[in-house]
């Protein structure tokens, strides 16, 4: 077991873990913070999606060990209501599992392209997998959250 | 008002989901828990001659659970009652429980899980259902004399169509909690069907039970009646260990050992007159129902049912049947057997339409149902069919007559169980005025994505002018709500709805705090199961979709442009949730038509992971645009499945048009087009 420094939505952390214990896990176990949700473990569905100094990242492929020192941000400490208002809204969250992640990708793709086309849109959100909406209420919603 | 029903109430637990507070099975904090896992079969038919443990494995410190310790008889209970919940002496597919295994590290677990070693000595198995001995269900359907109306017939035109079994592919993982205390096991998990569990774990165990629905992801039919084993898996793991048991499936499990959608082969042999009429169609249907019976008989006469889908035609014979094969059980997915019949179907019509030289639009305006007509089983409809509403709004919306290349196609579907089904299910809803004023329902209706906590809300705050805040939905648990049927087939704003306004009715009178309501079969309303006519639902809704592409033809890649779904499925309690509805089935109908198809080698599902079983992504999908007609008639018909069944034949006839081919078989996959022949 080693000590993993970590930040995790403005908080300092020591987590004792193995080093090839998944960030998903120390997240969801260690921390409660069982927003960020796992739909595959592979790196494919998105659902574990968290930012990751700054990148958006899938929880479930970093290990322990890469995390230390890291500045993490998950849909709990997420600050922007804005976002998750439109999801509200716009009726973007159906089942709900895959939104934490979706939102995630969203607020990255909006901090880097202010009036992004709807092309740039679904380019973006490419990597979350979401089987309940068919996408098109959660396009409306990036698009009413950068207005 | 905004939470009067025709209006989009935000939906209700919307705030928790996208703040991440909502909480999902695996998401509960749990305490002195063991993790429980599942040895499974590696082959698909064998008698099971030795089970070894690793020599090194400490076995006291693992719960090990086989058949032989079961409490009760070892059978799920459903239709047919042929499953056992742990396979004792003799396994009939790939990925069935054999034995489970829990321990409070879920990494050796696993390990442990991975060091059972099964001698077998192996039985022939079948994966072919045409050479399948046992037929699980047979249907037939006949309708006025097909053979006369064959030997007249101007035309006749033939055709074989077959889908691929269909994984639901919902985000959220099976998942179940498990706890035995105090003589009473207690299950919490991701689930449609409380009260199916619960009469699941009623045949296994001597004790009593109850059973929670938490916040689910997604279900699509693939948790209408799975949860039942896992959750029987896990009560036995947590009575044998006296702690509690925790089991969530792998994406990899999920998606190898699940149920998933009936592959079909549907052949149609059709007379028609030189316009395109109908005469008569003769359909024969086979499902590979898979190891066990599962849903498969209910599915057999859904799909068997809608199989001559939205045309009328005077003379009919429709043979159906769902056979045993040792490929792991399919079963319940969205649309429970229409998508592939309505496939069949709405590809065949553009077959005789070509070979007729009649378009597309002509030869459905020409044969659509109309009011007064009867269908297969002789169901006289007595609503209105706006069909050719629907098709002229959909022709209007897609810019039909000016583009070239574009596929049409229709469906139905009937709202609740079929035949007499909901008459036997006499669901019950109640509610409860509190002591503050608030009202609570009591429904086992879950919520897993459809809206049905906000829409259910929306029905009672109508009929009792309150606002929406103080409409309490009771989290579905067995020791508190009442049967108010599964939440599947389309059933839950019509039947449970209408209980819902009639309880509210009821607390409207003075002195009144609690208030129930019990479901009465419609008057007049007749099936008789044995021959299969007569009314075969309360009522239908309608769908005309088309959609609009274009084909890269050096990478076969198909790129939808456009794709318009018009529908009636009568009053729309909340557009923003109702048209989520369908923006979401059609999305997984473009995933069945273009890529999805759970393939198999030897009985063994061979694409088990979200990187080779791939679903439509939001850069794959096109805008998808929701046209409700009819959305303020009286009463709410089903629409949760009827997406699924058009955009697939929609897509298929737009390729074929434009290709100059017949795609007959699902998915059209790039390679496909690449190599397939244009002769046409
Ligand atoms: S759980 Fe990490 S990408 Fe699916
Ligand atoms: S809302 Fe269910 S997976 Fe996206």
């Amino acid at each position: 077991m080693r000590q993993i420094p970590v930040t995790v939505n403005g908080t300092e952390h020591l987590i004792e873990a193995w080093p090839m214990e998944r960030l998903l896990d120390l997240l969801r176990r260690n921390l409660g913070l069982t927003g960020t949700k796992e739909g595959c473990g592979e790196g494919e569905c998105g659902a574990c999606a968290i930012l990751f100094n700054g990148q958006l990242v899938n929880s479930c492929l970093i290990p322990a060990a890469q995390s230390a020192g890291s500045t993490i941000v998950t849909i709990e400490g997420l600050e922007d209501s804005r976002l998750k208002q439109a999801f509200i809204d716009t009726g973007g969250s159906q089942c709900g599992f895959c939104t934490p992640g979706m939102i995630l990708a969203s607020h990255v793709l909006l901090e880097s392209n202010e009036n992004p086309s709807e092309l740039e849109i679904r380019e973006a959100l490419a990597g979350n997998l979401c089987r309940c909406t068919g996408f098109t209420k959660i396009i409306e919603a990036v698009r009413k959250a950068r207005l | 008002m905004q939470d009067r029903i025709g209006t989009s109430a935000p939906r209700r637990e919307a705030a928790s989901k996208v703040s991440g507070r909502s909480i999902y099975t695996d998401d509960a904090p749990s305490y002195e828990t063991l993790y429980g896992v599942t040895v499974r079969s590696t082959v698909p038919h064998a008698r099971i001659r030795k089970i070894h443990f690793a020599p090194d494995l400490p076995l006291d410190e693992f719960t090990i659970v086989s058949a032989d310790d079961l409490p009760g008889p070892n059978v799920v209970a459903s239709i047919c009652e042929d499953q056992p919940c742990l396979a004792s002496s003799k396994v009939n597919h790939v990925e069935e429980a054999i034995l489970l295994i829990a321990h409070p590290d879920r990494y050796l677990a696993e390990r442990a899980r991975q060091s059972v070693c099964i001698e077998y000595d192996p039985l022939p198995a079948v994966f072919n259902p045409a050479l399948s001995t046992h037929a699980f269900k047979t249907c037939n359907i006949s309708k006025g004399l097909p053979t006369q109306a064959f030997a007249n017939a101007p035309h006749i035109i033939e055709g074989t169509y077959t889908t691929g079994a269909q994984e639901q592919l919902y985000i959220e993982p099976q998942s179940i909690d498990a706890a035995f205390l105090n003589n009473t096991l207690t299950i919490w998990g991701s689930m449609q069907c409380p009260y199916f569990i619960q009469k699941a774990l009623d045949r296994v165990f001597p004790f009593p039970s109850r059973v929670i629905q938490m916040e689910t992801g997604g279900g699509f039919g693939g948790k209408e009646d799975y949860p039942s084993i896992l959750a029987i898996h896990a009560g036995l793991l947590s009575w044998k260990s006296g702690k509690p048991v925790k089991m969530i499936y792998s994406r990899g499990e999920d998606m190898a050992a699940t149920t998933k959608r009936h592959p079909a082969i549907v052949k149609h042999r059709t007379a028609v007159d030189a316009q395109g009429r109908l005469l008569a169609m003769e359909v024969d249907i086979l499902l590979d129902g898979g190891a066990y019976a599962t849903l498969s008989p209910v599915v057999l006469s859904r799909a068997a049912i809608h199989a001559t889908g939205c045309y009328f035609c005077p003379d009919i014979q429709i043979e159906a049947r769902a056979v045993a094969t040792n490929h792991p059980p399919h079963g319940a997915f969205r649309g429970f057997g229409v998508p592939q019949v309505n496939f069949a179907l709405e590809r065949h019509m553009d077959v005789i339409a070509a070979s007729l030289r009649i378009d597309p639009v002509t030869i459905r305006r020409r044969n659509f149902l109309q009011q007064g007509q009867r269908t297969a089983t002789g169901q006289v409809l007595h609503e209105s069919v706006p069909l050719q509403e629907l098709l002229d709004r959909a022709l209007l919306e897609s810019s039909y007559e000016s583009k070239s290349g574009l596929g049409i196609a229709a469906s139905l579907h009937g709202a609740g169980f079929t035949g007499s089904g909901e008459r036997y299910l006499q669901s019950v809803a109640c509610l409860e005025r509190t002591a503050e004023g608030k009202i609570r329902v009591l429904v086992s209706s879950t919520e897993f994505g459809q809206g049905t906590n906000t829409i259910l809300s929306q029905i009672v705050a109508d009929e009792l002018q309150l606002p929406l805040d103080d409409i309490e939905i009771v989290q579905p648990d067995t020791s508190i709500v009442p049967d108010s049927g599964p939440t599947v087939a389309s059933r839950t704003a019509m039947i449970v709805g209408n209980l819902l306004a009639d309880a509210a009715r009821q607390l409207k009178s003075p002195g009144v705090n609690k208030a129930s309501a019990k479901y009465v079969p419609p008057h007049g309303i007749a099936f008789d199961e044995a021959t299969f006519t007569g009314d075969a639902y309360a009522t239908f809704s309608w769908a005309v979709n088309i959609a609009e592409l274009d084909i890269d033809q050096s990478t076969g890649q198909t790129k939808l442009k456009d794709f318009v779904a018009v529908q009636d499925a009568g009053k729309i309690i909340n557009p923003t949730l109702a048209a989520g509805q369908i923006e979401g089935g059609v999305a997984q109908g473009i995933g069945f038509a273009l890529m999805e198809e759970v393939t198999y080698e030897e009985g063994r599902v061979w694409n088990q992971r979200m990187a080779n079983y791939t679903i439509p992504t939001a850069a794959d999908l096109p805008p998808i645009r929701v046209f409700f007609l009819n959305s303020d008639a009286s009463q709410a018909k089903g629409l949760g499945e009827l997406p699924m069944n058009a955009p697939a034949p929609a897509i298929a006839n737009a390729l074929s048009r434009q290709l100059g081919t017949n795609f007959n078989h699902l998915p059209i996959t790039p390679e496909k087009i690449l190599k397939c022949d244009r002769s046409r």
